[in-house]
């Protein structure tokens, strides 16, 4: 119970960081628009099952969706991650992490270096399939790289602040 | 049969993605009307009650800012007031004493409705304003929206009971007809999706020659958007030898990233326009 409640409240706080405030501020630069909102797939604990972070992705993509006004785009992009998400934790995690169901992803539980292969693979293939999807409608090679590139460069790095600020860390035994 | 139910039931967790995809796919790439009818308007309700809560505390903090704005408005208006009384100049004795036609009165053809932007997005490849002015205030499709420095916004495309949807200048399907100032040759505003500064103005012909710095205002052509409005300036100019056409690339005079109140414009011989231009092709 204590886990969906802080799993709503992650939601709702998510999309309001990503609509009132990512959206808003003005663009860095052409490439550059930060995405933080998928943090909540990466955050759900281990024991989620596949079919529920795959329509968690697409709850929360949609409502992103309602306020870009680009119906399905986001929505596209988060439930393929949320898919994803369970195989990408089986190649990096060993038997007895993963056996702790109710723990979450963070440094603490699966150390530095799987944690940040798991964020980097998890934000370039979001990244990647929002930028083709967009690409797909108007193109041009060296945007799409760009774009994916830096983007991703640049969740990764709120990604990190948002776990060393919450220090997310303790959860360690 | 059997098998191909089992196979599903085996794997429903790919079937479940496979179908959250193509639902996106699907409302991704049918967007345009479609999806406007269907779920527009409840979208528009929920993301515009949203943005407007937000928009209040957004509206605290920029009040100062958007108080200066109105005072330098209200000066303008107020100069342009002092203007139109001008005297009826009774030293000149006209020839004709009969004539008696009054030139005073003037058939009105635009007409202003402010409006309160409770949205707004510049950072995506298709963006759109969300204003707090609905079909119940009088607001009707493809009006024009025109900021309070009198630059252009954009143009409605959807309306609901209180709220308005606007596709902003920086949409790839905008398409604004304007002239240059200096030589009054006509082409169209668009926009590459690039940065939000950043217009073009396609199809000017080369017989004109722009220089950096030259003002691009509306076009008499436009059926929404009253004539000699600002656009902006001529930042840079793109020649292209195998084509006809120059294309200037320009710098927006529009501030899109704070917009706070715009204006409405609406012609009243819209439809009339339109009309006439639809005709005659049986004619011919």
């Amino acid at each position: 119970m204590n886990n969906i409640l802080k799993n709503s409240a992650r939601f709702i706080l998510l999309l309001l960081i990503q609509i009132i405030i990512l959206n808003e501020i003005p663009p860095i630069h052409q490439f550059i628009t930060p995405y933080l909102y998928f943090i909540f797939i990466l955050w759900l604990p281990f024991g989620t099952s596949r079919i529920a972070t795959t329509l968690l992705g697409f709850a929360i993509g949609y409502s992103l969706d309602m306020f870009t006004n680009t119906p399905g785009l986001h929505a596209a992009a988060a439930s393929l991650i949320g898919y994803l998400r369970p195989t990408i934790l089986n190649i990096l995690l060993a038997q007895e992490v993963s056996e702790e169901l109710s723990k979450e992803p963070s440094i603490g539980t699966m150390g530095w270096g799987p944690f940040m292969i798991y964020i980097f693979s998890i934000t370039f293939i979001h990244h990647f399939y929002l930028v083709l999807l967009e690409w797909l409608q108007f193109g041009d090679f060296g945007y799409f790289i760009g774009k994916v590139f830096f983007t991703s460069i640049m969740s990764m790095l709120l990604i990190l602040l948002a776990e060393l600020l919450l220090n997310r860390r303790k959860l360690k035994r | 049969m059997k098998n191909i139910i089992g196979f599903i039931r085996q794997n429903y967790t790919f079937f479940s993605f496979l179908i959250l995809q193509i639902v996106s796919l699907v409302m991704l790439s049918s967007y345009s009307k479609s999806h406007q009818t269907f779920f527009g308007n409840w979208n528009n309700a929920v993301a515009g009650t949203v943005n407007s809560k937000y928009n209040e505390w957004a509206y605290f903090f920029n009040l100062k800012a958007t108080n200066a704005k109105l005072v330098a408005e209200n000066a303008a208006l107020r100069n342009e007031l002092a203007q139109n009384f001008v005297a009826y100049d009774t030293s000149i004795k006209s020839g004709t004493l009969i004539l008696r036609k009054d030139s005073l009165e003037k058939i009105r053809k635009f007409f202003y409705y402010p409006a309160k932007v409770v949205g707004n997005s510049f950072t995506l490849q298709k963006n759109y304003i969300t204003i707090e002015r609905g079909a119940l205030q009088g607001v009707k499709k493809d009006m024009a929206v025109i900021s309070p420095d009198g630059s252009i916004v954009g143009v409605v495309i959807e309306v609901n009971d209180n709220y308005s949807k606007i596709m902003s200048l920086l949409h790839r399907n905008s398409k604004v007809s304007a002239m240059l100032k200096r030589d009054r040759i006509a082409g169209s505003i668009e926009w590459d999706g690039m940065s939000p500064d950043i217009l073009t103005l396609k199809n000017i012909s080369k017989s004109a020659s722009p220089k950096i710095g030259d003002t691009v205002l509306t076009s008499p052509y436009s059926s929404s958007f009253p004539a000699q409005l600002m656009i902006g300036r001529v930042s840079s100019i793109v020649k292209d030898p195998s084509s006809n056409f120059l294309t200037l690339n320009i710098k927006s005079a529009t501030n899109f990233y704070n917009l706070e109140f715009v204006y409405l414009v609406q012609n009243k011989r819209m439809d009339a326009q339109a009309d006439i231009e639809q005709k005659g092709e049986g004619n011919e």
